[in-house]
């Protein structure tokens, strides 16, 4: 059963050579086997995973320093760009599509250890919640698999939460690491803005996304950060330096609770919260109830943005050099790109059409202008609320996790389970899920914010929570 | 009938390394189709652009040499178009619509007597090309798409519509030439590094573009050919319509655009992925401390050594002969003289067409060196300024130093006043019936001499001969 293990074990077993990589990841790959008739999380498992387990020990024992993550398996969201491993980002578009180049998060996985052994699912092109707009099919939620196990990046948090991995990496544009973390019961960050490289990453929308560890620890999440995160010479928008990150230390945080985030929120899930905001109190935080009237501008802000950047990021996709088997022979240029063009999901179009809508001229001031406006209202208003609280709480999802289908026919009803993770990637700054409890069997997750930069910060309030709570365990499959 | 001209210039910054987001070589000529590439110019998912810092400073070089004021800050915008030879389906380029945030704005430029202005000056990339194998589009039955282009630094300048003649067009292209050549930026002889689309309108009426056209020098043939047609459709009560016309090299034409090119949204939004750039003042003084010497500094530099207005302008036009001028003058310091063989004699044998391409001393086989030996050999005395030219036709085909073939050819001067003495002679007992007329009439005596620089093989320094004839028929 070794592939039940955490990263920070099978790290410092493989190393200690305890245990052998090549036997690790041979039965996490049994592992993915076994349940993914189930869970459906994985869209391509590296074929080349044991070999690569196999090269790795035998460095070890020739005496090369074993990295962070010696040996441990990892699931990278099919929208990360791996080199000959196919990267289809759940889209007809890129069936066919192998990059012939490493994302810098995954170049700096494998240089610390890691064994990618698969690319997992996701919402076509990472814009959805729940996983099911993906030409693979949806991701059931491991903990009831007639559920959705929240998105965009379902498979990410699914495969740790099925133990078809120790980690992942997921991205996260408006929640898309977070809210599969709090539906699948794991951890999940959404790093600071610039924090980390964005190279590989194909882009749904820039200014707000960045790649995600999610784990069954804090600590596992705190080591993959501290292996991706830090400047990048092939992503202008990071910042400078190489951040490392330690175990978490029990302090005396400042923490309050966002009125905004818990009013309209379901009752067991509101319930769940503020048990979880008194435990940080037993623990010595001082945690009362504040207000970040801010929020009611967020989700239109946010799909207004995500959906502009969206419509023109997906321009290239016009199937000229690469993507699906299709000829243009015989075809003019422009219907070409029609015709191509075509084979996007329902969603994807949706936000397409609505992204070139509020760009086009004469409305960019009355949407975008003004989206970008309330954005800088809000990162303002979060910005003075730091100057009080070192964190600020509410609930990740305000929902549980619902049936697969429920909400697929209504768009807008599917957007406004995304009003509290979105306030996080409009500001730029880290927020983390953490496993808070469960209510009739399903997980709830608790969502802390910090300041730019302050991921120790979350580190620190999540593990200390972690450790209070002892929200743990693994689904039956 | 009232003419305004508006130019959008195109200028590749052949100067730099690598392209404006990637390693990839700026030099994409001669390199096998799409070899030039990388996973960043070619668009693939997930590549981000990287800016080329050294592309800022090249066009904010332009921008204060069109005396433009650069912005604390500029951006970078997207311009969304669909068409195949752009591997994202949008441009980075940049944009003022929404605050000024291109790198030169608002900038004038004298030329000759007059002067335009300069609306702004944006940092781009090139597309790539599109290669159709047929020769034109009407002709092939696929098109083929070469990225190696693709992601080059362009600078666009935009003038104001402050030009009415054509000529005027030609003269301030031309200084625009010699001040990017003087920036050492652009390379402007290769194929394809300056371009220019033009707009035109006739008493007020609608705006025709012109595009493609490939050198500067047609964009003068294509105005005339556009202002003709536009007034003669006026004279006629015939609308001019507003659209975007294309310049026929081979016909010397500009005929309507085949595909209607409908009203284009370009969706223009800051790109997300370059960050702001803060400029500052600093960054605008320390490029005014590193500029190179400017085409008009230079010209008034060539003046003060002696040179007319006219000839300093004609050096300064061509940055090649220009240089070529300073260097020959290193060698053999007399301005004047060397200004003269170089505009004058040299120029003379450069073919019509290679000038009309900029291309003035291609093929010519005299250097610096060669000519400031011409000039000394002249100024000592050594060979007359007859035989100098001689000399020179012989250097431009070979390429062999002046006074080595002065020597070889045994032209140098006839020195031995016995030697003249025998020559004017050997005339006066040939030639009786000249020299009776000769001592009536002054001026005939010009016969003589020329019959004395036939029998020298024009060896005879001419004023030495003519003074022994005079003194010989006195």
């Amino acid at each position: 059963m070794l592939y039940k293990l955490d990263a920070a074990s099978v790290a410092k077993k493989v190393a200690g050579r305890e245990l052998s990589s090549e036997e690790y990841i041979h039965q996490v790959l049994e592992r993915i086997e076994k349940v993914e008739p189930k869970v459906n999380a994985f869209i391509t498992v590296n074929k080349k995973a044991v070999e690569q387990a196999r090269a790795l020990d035998r460095e070890i024992r020739d005496g090369k320093p074993a990295g962070p993550l010696a040996g441990v398996a990892v699931a990278v969201k099919d929208n990360i760009s791996t080199k000959g491993i196919r990267t289809t980002c759940a889209s007809r578009m890129l069936d066919d599509y192998v990059p012939p180049y490493d994302a810098t998060v995954v170049r700096r996985l494998q240089d610390a250890g890691a064994i990618i052994v698969g690319k997992v699912n996701l919402d076509e092109f990472a814009m959805g919640s729940t996983t099911e707009f993906s030409r693979h099919g949806p991701t059931r939620n491991p903990w009831d698999i007639s559920r959705v196990p929240g998105g965009s990046s379902g498979g990410s948090a699914a495969s740790v939460a099925a133990l078809e991995c120790a980690v992942s990496l997921g991205s996260d544009t408006g929640g898309s690491v977070r809210c599969p973390a709090s539906f699948c019961s794991v951890v999940g960050l959404k790093p600071t803005y610039g924090l980390v490289s964005r190279f590989g990453l194909v882009s749904y929308a820039n200014s707000l996304e960045q790649v995600g560890p999610a784990g069954r620890t804090v600590a596992d999440v705190a080591t993959v950060l501290g292996v991706i995160a830090g400047f990048d010479e092939h992503d202008n928008t990071t910042a400078a330096g190489r951040p490392s990150y330690s175990a978490y230390k029990k302090r005396p945080l400042r923490v309050g609770l966002v009125k905004e985030f818990i009013e309209g929120a379901d009752e067991q899930v509101v319930k769940i919260i503020r048990g979880a905001v008194d435990t940080l109190a037993k623990e010595g935080c001082a945690c009362e109830e504040t207000s970040l009237p801010s929020v009611k501008y967020a989700l239109a802000s946010y799909y207004t943005i995500a959906m502009a950047e969206a419509s023109s990021n997906l321009s290239r996709y016009d199937n000229m050099r690469y993507g699906f088997e299709s000829s243009p022979e015989g075809y003019e240029w422009n219907s070409y790109f029609s015709h191509a063009r075509g084979n996007f999901g329902e969603e994807v179009k949706r936000r397409i059409i609505t992204g070139s809508y509020v760009l086009s001229s004469g409305y960019y001031g009355k949407y975008y202008l003004k989206a970008q406006q309330a954005r800088s209202i809000i990162r303002k208003e979060l910005k003075s609320l730091f100057k009080k609280y070192d964190v600020l709480a509410g609930p990740t999802m305000p929902i549980l996790p619902f049936k697969i289908g429920e909400k697929i026919d209504d768009p807008l009803k599917m957007y406004l389970v995304d009003v509290d993770t979105v306030v996080a990637n409009l500001a730029g700054v880290p927020a983390i899920s953490v496993p808070a409890g469960f209510a009739g069997g399903l997980p709830v997750g608790l969502q802390l914010m910090a300041d730019e930069f302050c991921e120790q910060t979350l580190f620190d309030a999540a593990g200390m929570f972690e450790q209070a709570a002892g929200v743990r365990g693994s689904p039956d499959l | 009938m009232e003419y305004m001209i508006g130019l959008e210039i195109h200028c590749q910054l052949t100067g730099l390394a690598s392209k404006l987001f990637c390693p990839c070589a700026c030099n994409y000529r001669g390199s096998e189709p799409n070899a030039n590439t990388c996973p960043v110019c070619l668009g693939l998912p997930g590549t981000l652009p990287l800016l080329n810092k050294k592309a800022v400073e090249f066009a904010g070089m332009i921008s204060l040499a069109l005396g433009c004021r650069i912005p604390d800050e500029i951006m970078f915008y997207r311009k969304n178009y669909f068409y195949p030879d752009l591997p994202k389906n949008f441009q980075l380029t940049q944009y003022n619509a929404y605050g000024i945030t291109s790198i030169g704005v608002d900038g004038k430029l004298a030329y000759g007597e007059k002067s335009a202005r300069i609306r702004l000056v944006q940092l781009e990339e090139d597309p790539g090309r599109l290669v159709y194998e047929g020769g034109s589009m009407e002709k092939s039955l696929y098109t083929l798409v070469d990225y190696n282009r693709a992601g080059v630094p362009l600078v666009e300048i935009v003038t104001e519509p402050d030009f009415t003649d054509p000529k005027d067009v030609r003269d301030f292209l031309n200084k625009i030439t010699s001040i990017v050549e003087h920036l050492g930026i652009c390379d402007t002889n290769l194929e394809g590094a300056v371009r220019c689309d033009a707009n035109v309108s006739v008493a007020g009426g609608n705006r025709v573009e012109i595009k493609n056209v490939s050198s500067f020098a047609d964009v003068e043939k294509a105005l005339r050919y556009e202002m003709t047609r536009q007034k003669t459709m006026v004279s006629r009560d015939i609308e001019v319509k507003a659209e975007t016309r294309h310049w026929d090299d081979a016909r010397k034409v500009t005929k309507e655009s085949r595909s209607k090119e409908e009203e284009q949204d370009y969706r223009y939004f800051p790109e997300p992925d370059v960050p702001s750039i803060e400029l500052g003042g600093d960054f605008t003084k320390s490029l005014q401390r590193s500029m190179p010497e400017l085409p008009d500094a230079r010209k008034a530099r060539f003046e003060s050594m002696g040179l007319t207005p006219h000839v300093a302008a004609v050096l300064i036009d061509n940055k090649e002969l220009a240089d070529f001028f300073e260097s020959a003058i290193k060698m053999h310091n007399s301005p004047k003289e060397i200004a003269n063989w170089l505009v004058t004699d040299l120029m003379g044998f450069v073919d019509e067409k290679e000038k009309e391409a900029g291309h003035y001393l291609s093929g010519i086989k005299a250097g610096p060196a060669h000519i400031a030996d011409l000039a000394k050999l002249v100024e000592a005395g050594t060979v007359n300024r007859a035989t100098a030219k001689q000399i020179l036709a012989q250097v431009v085909e070979t390429g062999e130093m002046p006074s080595d073939i002065a020597k070889k050819t045994q032209v140098t001067r006839i020195d031995d006043a016995g030697a003249l003495a025998q020559a004017v002679d050997a005339v006066f007992a040939a030639e009786p019936s000249a020299v009776a007329d000769a001592k009536k009439n002054p001026a005939a005596a010009n016969f003589l001499l020329g019959k004395v620089m036939q029998q020298t093989k024009g060896r005879a320094d001419p004023k030495a001969a003519l003074e022994l004839i005079r003194k010989k028929l006195a």
